[in-house]
């Protein structure tokens, strides 16, 4: 196991900058481009299928990688891998995923770039009765190791059909797995499993977090499907935040800091499996827990952990269990409609105050 | 006619074998030692046989939901077939498909399939497969007329012929989706017309004709392996039983369309050209029928007698998405 794995493995532990290893400073962006890059070098039975995935053809049928993908995501590869394994596709979800699921249970591995998260929706049947269920419902003649990508959440304008947080749904279907990871260390780590995995796993890239800064080691690694970690370790109350909401939720705890609250943060990195010793063992040092979600709350991942909680932990609380989601609403276009929509700092900290009775 | 002796007797003992498992099979669910729904593909033999002699265990295909005649054609045995009905633990999937989940990867058989249409794309990723993996193996979907209102069809067919993908799409128009006639329900009159609109050729072919089906599809097949691209098969055909076992379908059809259809039945037709031919003698065919009357009454021996599963194939197969109880917190 290498010094990353180990950091990985013990992910009680806070992860991060700061531990000793070379490394360097990089965006989200160029980090999951890059795992891509090592994949597909790693193993000659990983290809990318999406659309726009290059972007453009000349009128010789040659790529021009005009858009490199949606937010750039594979920009370059098909250079340097070709357009077999840097697979372009029509416009056409739930075929090409269909596609990618049977060349998933004959011998291959595909990454499928979904776009925006709202367009699983497109291809769901695909999602629900194939890819989930092949492994269970054959006896375990199969397996799928297929991966997917898409961007979710909201904050950039994209109004109601591009900002979709419901991972959730996707996290209810038994044989799926779900990973919402939230800085550049953990998308390399957690992609990079994803790929590896033999279930059909489905990486959550937040558009907020696609621009954010972090470091990055030099060495490849994975990072535990199924397992979260602590962003901060504190005595007073436990916060829970997932995707973005976990980077909302580190700052919060930097406030309530301030004011002598002194926050534990749980960032849980995968929705399905999902981690419950990481905040069931947070909640029964810290008797409270407040739960961010930017998804809206009605079978939220929010509820979920509130139950497992209410389940699990009923004797260790000392306040009720407090979520923090948006509105039972689509995302709203306009900016201040929008930015009402999203958690933020504030409801956190107001929240964690109020159950602390401060 | 130009098809080798021991081809001839796979033709007919395939045929003959999905006949009589599906005749078995019905009359175990009337009898209750099925678990749950049956579909049988009685009457449409030569369709899976017919494309399924120039497919080996390195070609892919996909399924329906009434899928046992695909199964066999594909050389699944009728035991773990009948076992998989019967909810057994020695069924083809450990009893946890059952009839609408049968498959057999070892055979390249990847599933039935219960969601009309949603197999069609599995098969065009095995095509896929095949291409990225520079195998001469082909995939072929079977689908019915049913899947024709169904956009991952279309979105299949598109893709199959933007990527030239080693894939056959054989349509079997048994003119009912479920209650709803294909007259009602799809726009075109023939099908295979629909093959154009992709920019591949489409084989129109009577269904209950084995020989015309092994001749179609022996092209479609070849066209594919050479890498020139994907073709659409319509073979027209009937199914001689009600959507599901318990279904009625003389409410939806009359006696006489369904007379009609008998009196071309593909194996009886089989039998009288190949004899009046002196390609296979009676005694021969007989022979072939009496083996298959045996293997189907030891399939069911065979179902009756297995285990039911353990318990805990519950959580097996799967990941559980959540943990034991914690030590110390319940």
């Amino acid at each position: 196991m290498t010094t990353i794995e180990a950091h990985a493995a013990t992910s009680h532990q806070p992860l991060g900058p700061g531990f000793d290893v070379p490394g360097k400073e990089t965006t989200y962006r160029e980090t999951f481009n890059r795992t891509l890059r090592d994949e597909l070098n790693r193993d000659p039975d990983v290809f990318i299928m999406g659309e726009d995935i290059s972007g453009g053809f000349d009128e010789q049928g040659n790529p021009l990688d005009a858009w490199g993908g949606p937010f750039a995501a594979t920009k370059g590869l098909v250079q340097d891998f070709g357009m077999e394994r840097i697979r372009d596709t029509p416009i056409s979800e739930a075929g090409f995923l269909g596609a990618a699921v049977g060349a998933a249970l004959t011998g291959t591995r595909p990454v499928v770039d979904l776009m925006y998260f709202d367009f699983v929706a497109v291809a769901f049947d695909q999602l629900l009765s194939n890819a989930a269920k092949s492994r269970y419902m054959f006896g375990g003649q199969t397996k799928v190791p297929i991966t997917m990508f898409a961007r979710s959440g909201g904050g950039t304008g994209h109004a109601a059909q591009h900002s979709s947080n419901f991972y959730s749904i996707i996290a209810h279907i038994p044989g799926l797995k779900v990973v919402v990871p939230s800085d550049a260390y953990t998308v390399r780590g957690l992609l990079a499993a994803a790929i590896r995995d033999d279930d059909p796993v489905m990486v959550c890239n937040h558009k907020k977090l696609i621009n954010t800064r972090g470091f990055v080691p030099d060495e490849s690694y994975t990072v535990d499907i199924g397992k979260g970690r602590l962003l901060r370790e504190g005595s007073d109350v436990t916060i829970v935040g997932m995707s973005w909401t976990s980077l909302v939720c580190k700052n919060a705890a930097e406030q309530l800091a301030q004011e002598g609250i002194d926050a534990e943060v749980v960032d849980l990195l995968s929705v399905s499996p999902l981690d419950e010793e990481v905040f069931l063992d947070s909640v029964a040092k810290t008797n409270r827990i407040v739960i961010v979600d930017e998804d809206t709350p009605r079978a939220s991942m929010a509820s979920e952990v509130a139950a497992v909680v209410s389940d699990k932990a009923f004797d260790y609380l000392d306040a009720p269990v407090k979520r923090i989601t948006g509105p039972h609403t689509p995302m709203p276009y306009n900016r201040d409609l929008e930015a009402a929509f999203i958690p933020d700092e504030a409801a956190v900290v107001n929240a964690a105050k109020a159950l602390l009775a401060v | 006619m130009d098809i080798p002796h021991g081809k001839l007797t796979w033709l007919y003992t395939t045929m003959y074998r999905i006949r009589i498992f599906e005749e078995t099979m019905l009359e175990q669910t009337f009898k209750g030692k099925s678990m749950g729904v049956t579909h049988s593909s009685e009457g449409q033999e030569a369709g899976p046989t017919g494309v399924c002699a120039h497919l080996t265990d390195n070609d892919w295909i996909s399924s329906t939901h009434r899928g046992h005649g695909h199964c066999i054609a594909k050389g699944l045995d009728a035991k773990r077939m009948m076992a998989e009905i019967f909810g057994k633990a020695t069924g083809q999937c450990k009893g946890k498909g059952g009839s609408m989940h049968i498959a057999d990867f070892s055979k390249g058989m990847l599933g039935a399939n219960a969601i009309v249409g949603a197999g069609v794309p599995l098969a065009v990723g095995a095509a896929l497969t095949a291409k990225y993996k520079g195998s001469d193996s082909v995939g072929v979907a079977f689908f019915g007329d049913g899947a024709n209102g169904q956009g991952v069809l279309h979105e299949s067919m598109n893709l199959a012929s933007v990527w030239k993908l080693p894939v056959v799409f054989a349509c079997e128009n048994n003119h009912y989706a479920e209650a709803t006639p294909v007259s009602y329900a799809v726009a075109v009159g023939d099908i295979v017309d629909r093959a154009q609109s992709y920019s591949m050729p489409g084989f129109a072919v009577d269904g209950m004709d084995v020989f015309q089906v092994y001749e179609a599809a022996g092209e479609a097949i070849a066209r594919a392996r050479r890498g020139e691209g994907p073709s659409l098969l319509e073979l027209k055909t009937y199914r001689y039983r009600g959507h599901f076992h318990a279904d009625e379908p003389h409410k939806y059809r009359t006696q006489a369309e369904e007379a009609s259809w008998r009196a071309r039945d593909a194996i009886r037709s089989f039998e009288k050209k190949v004899t009046e031919q002196d390609l296979m003698s009676r005694e021969e065919l007989a022979r072939i029928r009496n083996d298959i009357d045996q293997e189907m009454l030891d399939a069911v021996e065979f179902a009756e007698n297995s285990p039911m599963p353990d318990l805990d194939e519950l959580y097996s197969d799967v990941y559980v998405s959540y943990s034991n109880p914690v030590h110390g917190l319940r």
